[in-house]
């Protein structure tokens, strides 16, 4: 099956065609939440970053989010007095050749006038965009990212290891396929490290788990709470077991940290927990926060495994929502695009639900929505993090 | 190793040949009596769907073994058909955070 996508003129393919509308930091939120929610259906969403002082992180992030795929066009809302560096901001979303307009609170005449002229902007842009050429895409330009969220005991047992296949039948294809959140695979990273192309970057692999445990040591808190406990996972190991089935059983072919966009197909883990010493709170403060990681290293569609019964969606990549859970499915089948609690009640294989979210995805990249998507669902959160360069170890080529 | 094969035949999962814990694939009550893989047993307490009890004797400080890989491990002993979760297991790496001292952060007693 192809997919009709849409072409950037820097040759990237993307799935919607979305007039991103980013706040550049909180005083600027309501301005441009103003300005795109009566486009809200009609592919306006809102991003933003919310801090007043600049993070090198943050700037990456909102680089590669508003240059996006997805992202036909970029409107981008200051306050005027941040320290965010909007004029480099905006000559990247120029260089990329989308249509983008920089609006200045302060210099606009205020709340009132900045919200009449973003919204001419982006009713103008909107019908520029109809215009896109369209073109053929193929699965292995397609890049996918998974993440699961509210989990309990049955995500581990049928919707992680389901995703899994559904990524062994991308990665066959050449897709890139992306998964993450270290914090959730502690105690898999000697399993990993045997999956990982070559002994260097499985050595990697294991530092880089140990660096996530040691992150939420000092925190005192794992990334495991009590709905996971209501929902039978009793440790920070077995919540990781589960975690680790959506990677599916695919070579790990490098290791990428947010806003890296992986170059050529196969699976990447995404380490996500920052580096040096534990500063700016915990690595990632809810779901949202890795989706925009995901799409920062450019996934066009999100997976998102749920047995407690997640409703988030996301701006700019829809997310295809896989419930775990029998009894939550049949509770919240509203919000849910996949029932994988079929496995649990003998109703379906691990490979027939795999098989679904494969061509499932196929179909959202064709245009059909999800269940968030059609619900507005549009969650957006960016906070501040350190990273440093990746080291040669976490690329494919590596010895 | 294709463990939902066995869905239908029991009302749990024995996910690994050498797992010590099983899991509930529907709720049960107390006093279910259970077969699964090899093992029969009589929960000692509730089981909800998802959640794990014991296929055997497990002695104190032993690995809990599911799909094969060691989960935490056991802080007290526990009886086969017994109820197997935050107050009888603890991580090897991190505690468990639950709301059960107020809002502070919560080691395991133990």
């Amino acid at each position: 099956m192809e997919i009709q996508a849409y072409l950037r003129s820097d040759g990237r393919k993307g799935i919607r065609n979305i007039v991103a509308v980013c706040y550049l930091v909180e005083c600027a939120h309501h301005v441009s939440r103003e300005v795109a929610y009566p486009f809200r259906e009609r592919g306006a969403h809102l991003i933003g970053f919310p801090g007043c002082f600049p993070n090198a992180y943050s700037h990456k992030m909102l680089e590669r989010l508003c240059t996006h795929p997805n992202v036909g066009a970029v409107l981008l809302v200051s306050l005027g007095c941040e320290a965010f560096n909007k004029g480099k901001l905006l000559e990247t979303i120029r260089a990329s050749g989308r249509p983008t307009k920089l609006l200045v609170i302060q210099e606009s005449g205020g709340t009132r006038s900045t919200i009449a002229e973003g919204r001419a902007w982006v009713e103008q842009t909107l019908a520029q965009l109809e215009n896109t050429p369209r073109v053929a895409m193929r699965p292995d330009e397609l890049v996918v990212g998974t993440i699961c969220g509210g989990s309990d005991a049955t995500s581990g047992l049928t919707a992680n290891p389901a995703m899994g296949r559904a990524f062994d039948f991308l990665v066959e294809q050449g897709a890139t396929c992306i998964f993450e959140e270290t914090g959730e695979l502690i105690g898999m990273e000697h399993w990993m490290a045997e999956r990982a192309q070559n002994p260097v970057m499985g050595e990697e692999i294991v530092k880089t788990v140990a660096k996530a445990a040691q992150y939420y040591a000092t925190y005192g808190h794992a990334s495991i709470g009590p709905g996971n406990a209501d929902g039978g996972l009793t440790t920070i190991e077995e919540k990781s077991l589960g975690a680790y089935a959506k990677s599916g059983q695919s070579v790990i072919n490098g290791i990428i940290k947010p806003g890296d966009v992986p170059v050529g197909g196969g699976l990447y883990l995404l380490d996500v927990v920052p580096d040096g010493e534990p500063r700016f709170g915990f690595p990632n403060i809810s779901d949202n926060a890795e989706i925009a990681e995901l799409m920062a290293c450019g996934s066009h569609v999100i997976l998102f495994s749920t047995g407690r019964g997640s409703v988030v969606g996301s701006a700019l990549a829809p997310v295809i929502k896989v419930c775990a859970n029998p009894d939550t499915y049949r509770r919240m089948a509203d919000d849910m695009d996949v029932d994988a609690g079929r496995i649990l009640e003998g109703r379906a294989t691990l490979d027939d639900v795999g098989r679904e979210i494969h061509d499932l995805i196929l179909r959202v990249g064709n245009g059909e929505q999800t269940k968030s998507e059609a619900l507005g669902h549009q969650e957006f959160i960016l906070t501040y993090k350190s990273f440093e360069p990746l080291g040669p170890a976490c690329f494919p080529s590596a010895a | 190793m294709e463990p939902f094969q066995q869905v239908g035949a029991s009302p749990a999962l024995l996910l690994a040949p050498d797992d010590n814990i099983a899991v509930a694939v529907r709720d049960m009550p107390a006093g279910t009596t259970v077969r699964v893989g090899t093992f029969t047993v009589t929960l000692g307490d509730a089981v909800k769907v998802g959640h794990k009890f014991a296929v055997r004797a497990i002695p104190k400080d032993e690995r809990i073994v599911k799909y094969g890989a060691p989960i935490g491990r056991a802080i007290a002993a526990i009886a086969p058909g017994e109820y197997v979760h935050i107050h009888n297991v603890t991580s090897d790496y991190i505690p468990t955070y639950t709301f059960d001292a107020g809002h502070e952060f919560l080691p395991e007693a133990h």
